[in-house]
Formats: structure tokens, sequence, C-alpha cells
């Protein structure tokens, strides 16, 4: 079903390498000569405000995006360089979940997680319906295969792009704001879903992320990303320790600091027409 | 001075512009999904799946608007051949209308506004809640998957409604002209058989539907598929599906009917 990792692969060099990577949309810059590494069997944390491109970052692994300069590798293959068909039978040793679950539609749960099984594979359709019922169990959702997605919660549908993701058996699944405007409970669920998961199936996980509690308590190891660059990685531990005044606001959520609390505008006295002179409205 | 001036040039330019690259883009979407036609059809069932949304729900409207025609039709030909005393060719004024004209341009018409635009919203949806991006981080390619299954469905649906039109149309004539105004029943089927051509005008008919088909689905896959991931991008590409699929059938239709029907 899926090719073997080559022999030459050492198990102990990272799954995903980056290397020196830039990429821009439009004008703006969004990665900067980035480098960095995913670990196999670890969960990875990015983490970084609104709009640094962590997503734009799942997108170039999976070869959505390609990048401006810079190298992915994946396993000893570099991505970008790959025809269309080898980047497609990569992408199925992949899964991601996007933000809202990106379930289709016009499927039931069972089908939806059945897809990828039924698109590239030619299992008998009872088999079929075994493994479906194994990740859908995985993830607590057994008895929820007949519903339509339209009667999913949103953690719930989380919880089924999760099984979809698994179906194929992938050694890397990549997170896209899992936690994002969910429950205490489903975050908790979430949580315990995406540890225990890694560590029984040997993933190799990684959580794009901005809630700051939830990704400490999973990650083995963070990147934190902001103005297009990595500034700073390591252990949980360590983050947290991290004293640049940047990294201590994002994690501690001030409102004000190296990221002012005001959108860059004119002088107040510009504004509120504070000084007398009239020649700065000519 | 000036400035009005250059304002409304500027207009004309960027809207120049940007209907040079809306070409652009769906002459790469019809390069692109060329090379995903053939394989789709060797999955017959997701073509019928296909067929079932855009050929069998747009019955009922094809249906009901065919009939009304047929009959109003019958009444206009009636009151204007009567004069004539010819009131007898009725048949063939209904049938000839409907098989050459009114049966493939209507039903494209009505099909962009029944098809078009829910195969439009469906893809914008589709977009815009990124289930073709998830395809393909699936390894699934959503121009062979999801694409290409619509475009057969809507090839193929296009002549048989347009059939159906004109079948239900040319009831719809008899049923005013024989059983409302005394036309006489045997001839008004024996002069559209005498007088309706197979090749001139059935076939060429058909063409034209086929024709139709081709474009407004193409049309409103391209706008589905080129929207922006909005509410308001997704609104925008329904009806420009509408609007640009009608003109482009009526458009067709013109240069198709100097071409085949030489006059």
């Amino acid at each position: 079903m899926m090719p073997p990792p080559s022999a030459a692969v050492q198990h102990d060099q990272p799954l995903i390498e980056i290397k020196n990577l830039s990429f821009r949309r439009g004008s703006r810059l969004i990665f900067d000569d980035i480098s960095l590494t995913i670990p196999r069997g670890k969960i990875t944390g990015i983490m970084g405000p609104s709009g640094t491109g962590k997503t734009t970052l799942l997108k170039l692994i999976g070869g959505q995006l390609r990048p401006d300069s810079g190298e992915i590798w994946m396993d000893g293959q570099n991505v970008h360089a790959l025809s269309r068909s080898a980047l497609f039978a990569l992408r199925q040793r992949m899964g991601m979940l996007f933000q809202h679950g990106a379930l289709l539609t016009d499927l039931s749960v069972f089908e939806n997680v059945a897809f990828p099984l039924r698109e590239h594979t030619r299992l008998p359709e009872s088999m079929i319906r075994d493994l479906v019922l194994m990740k859908l169990n995985a993830v607590g959702l057994r008895g929820a295969r007949d519903l339509q997605t339209a009667e999913l919660s949103g953690g719930m549908a989380r919880r089924v792009a999760f099984a979809r993701a698994l179906a194929l058996d992938p050694s890397l699944v990549m997170f896209d704001e899992p936690f994002t405007g969910q429950d205490p409970i489903t975050l908790g669920v979430l949580v315990r879903l995406i540890r225990d998961l890694n560590a029984a199936l040997n993933l190799t996980s990684m959580v794009v992320s901005h809630d700051v509690a939830e990704t400490l308590s999973i990650a083995d190891h963070l990147y934190v990303l902001a103005d297009a660059r990595v500034i700073a990685s390591g252990t949980p531990q360590e983050i947290q320790a991290e004293t640049s005044p940047w990294v201590r606001q994002f994690m501690q959520g001030s409102a004000d600091g190296p990221v002012p609390f005001q959108y860059p505008a004119a002088s107040l006295q510009d504004d509120f027409y504070l000084s007398t002179s009239l020649e700065h409205s000519a | 001075m000036m400035r009005p001036v250059l304002n409304v040039l500027a207009h004309l330019g960027r809207a120049v512009l940007d209907a040079l690259a809306r070409m652009g883009r769906w002459f790469v979407f019809m390069l692109a999904l060329f090379p995903a036609l053939p394989a789709s059809l060797l999955r017959p069932r997701l073509i019928v799946d296909q067929l079932y949304q855009v050929g069998v729900l747009s019955l009922q409207i094809i249906l009901v608007a065919g009939t009304f025609v047929g009959m109003v039709l019958g009444l206009q030909g009636y009151s204007i051949l009567a004069t004539y005393g010819s009131a007898e060719s009725l048949g063939v004024v209904v049938a000839l209308s409907l098989v050459r004209e009114l049966g493939p341009v209507l039903t494209a018409l009505l099909f962009a506004g029944r098809a078009g635009s829910a195969l439009t919203a469906e893809l914008g949806l589709m977009k815009s809640t990124e289930q073709l991006a998830g395809m393909e981080m699936m390894a699934v390619d959503p121009l062979k998957r999801v694409v290409a299954p619509r475009f057969w469905a809507g090839v193929m649906a296009m002549p048989l409604l347009a059939a159906l039109f004109s079948l239900v149309g040319v009831l719809g004539g008899f049923a005013i002209g024989v059983g409302l105004l005394g036309v006489d029943a045997g001839s008004y089927w024996s002069q559209i058989q005498s007088q309706v051509d197979f090749r001139e005008d059935i076939v060429n008919g058909i063409i034209k539907s086929i024709v139709f088909g081709v474009v407004a689905v193409w049309i409103a896959l391209y706008e589905g598929y080129d929207c922006l991931p909005t509410a308001e991008g997704v609104s925008r590409a329904t009806t420009r599906t509408v609007v640009n699929t009608s003109l482009a059938v009526l458009g067709l239709d013109f240069i198709m009917t100097a071409l085949m029907f030489n006059v």
C-alpha cells in the first residue's frame, strides 16, 4: 500500500528538515530564511501570533505552495523537486487536519473516513468497514458513524478529521490550529487524543497553534515564529524560561510590549488637531 | 480638468485587464481539466450521481417550461397562420421552432439558472471550507474527483433535457392547437413528419445543445473553482455563472444558426 521508508534513512534522522526557507506572498515576506527540523516520533509545536504564516508553513510542507528559495526534505525526499505523482505518493504518508476539519459535506462520517481508503486502495468493503470503525474508535466516535457532517459539533468534526487523517497510517500528522474555539472539555479530549495517538501509533506530529497552554502541555519541542523568523526554539521548559521580551509578551499574553498595543498611526497631535499650526492640514 | 477623463480611462483599462486575466485563468483551467477528463469516465458511479444532481433535479423546471412554451407557440402560431388560411401547418411551426431554436436555447438558459448556479455554489463552498485543499492533501486530485464527473454529467444532461423540452413543447402545442383551437390532429402530426428533417433540424439541434452543455458546465465549474473563498465571492461567482452562460449561449446560438441553417 505504501512504500517502506528506504533503508538509507536513519531512524535518528529528523522526519522533516526545512533548510533556509524563504517565502513571500505578493510583496510581503512570510518567511525569511528559516531553518527548522521536525524530529521523528515527537510532537513539535509551532507557535506564533495570527498571520505569521503558520498555516502557510504546513502548506509548504505538503507541497501545496512552492517556496521562493530553500528546501524542505521529508524522509530523504526534497518535497518541491518531486514529480506530481511522487508528491501525491508522499502525501499519502502525511495526514493534515485543517482548522475546521475540511470534511466533505456531502458524505457521512463513515464515508469521510473511508474516503482516502476508497481513493487509494482496492480493499474489499468488509475490510474498509473494519478499518474505518477502528479509526473512529480511536477517536471515540465509533457510534457517530452514520451522522452527517452538518450534525457534528466543531470538536467532533476535528476528531472525525483526525480519524480520516489516520486512515492511511501516515507517518506525519499536521494539525492546523486544533484548539481554536473549543470548550474546555473538547480541549482536554483533543490534547489527550493528539498525545496518546502520537505515542500509540508511533506518529510524528506537528501542532500549529497560538493556544499557549495547550501547546506547551503536549509538545516535546517548540518553535516560536514571529516577523518571518524563528525567534525561539526549545523544550517547553526552555521556552518558558526564555527572557527575550517578545517571547515573554507572547507567552503571557500582555497587551503591550514589543508588539505595541497601538497599530502604527499618525501622531496623536496630528490626528486630533492638538497643535494649532495649520501647515499640517494644508 | 484632465482628472475625470483619466479616471474613466483608468477604469476602462482596469476592466479590460481584469477581463483578460479572467479569460487567461479560464483557459488555464481548461488546460488543467482536459487531462483529468478521460480517467473520470472509468468511474461511472460518480458521473451517475452528478447526472441525478444536474439532470434529474432539473426535470421539473424543464418540463413545465417546455409545456408552456409549446402552448404559447400553439396560440401565437395559430393566430398568425389562420389569417393566411394555413392553420394545419401549426405542427411544423411549433416543432421547428422548438427543435431548432427554443429547445436548445431555453434549456441552456434554464440549466444555467438551475444547475449551473448550483454547481458554482457547491464548488465555491467546497473551496471556502477547504474541502478542495483537504482533498489535495489526501493526494486526491479535485479536478479528477470533483470537477470532471460534474463536467461529463452536464454535457450528457443538456441534450437529453433539450430533447425532453422539445417533446413536451410539441405536446403542449398539440393540446392547444388540436384540443382547443380545432386544428386537425392528423395534419398536425403528418406535417411534422414530412417537414422536420432528421439531419437538418434534429441533429443540428442536438449539436447546439451539446455545445451549450459544454459551455454552460465549463463556465459554472470555472467560476466555482476560481471564486474568492468568501460568502461574497461565492455569491458573485454564482451571479457571473448565470450572466456569462446566458450571454455565451445567446451569442453562440446566433453563430451556429448562421452556420447551420444556410438562410
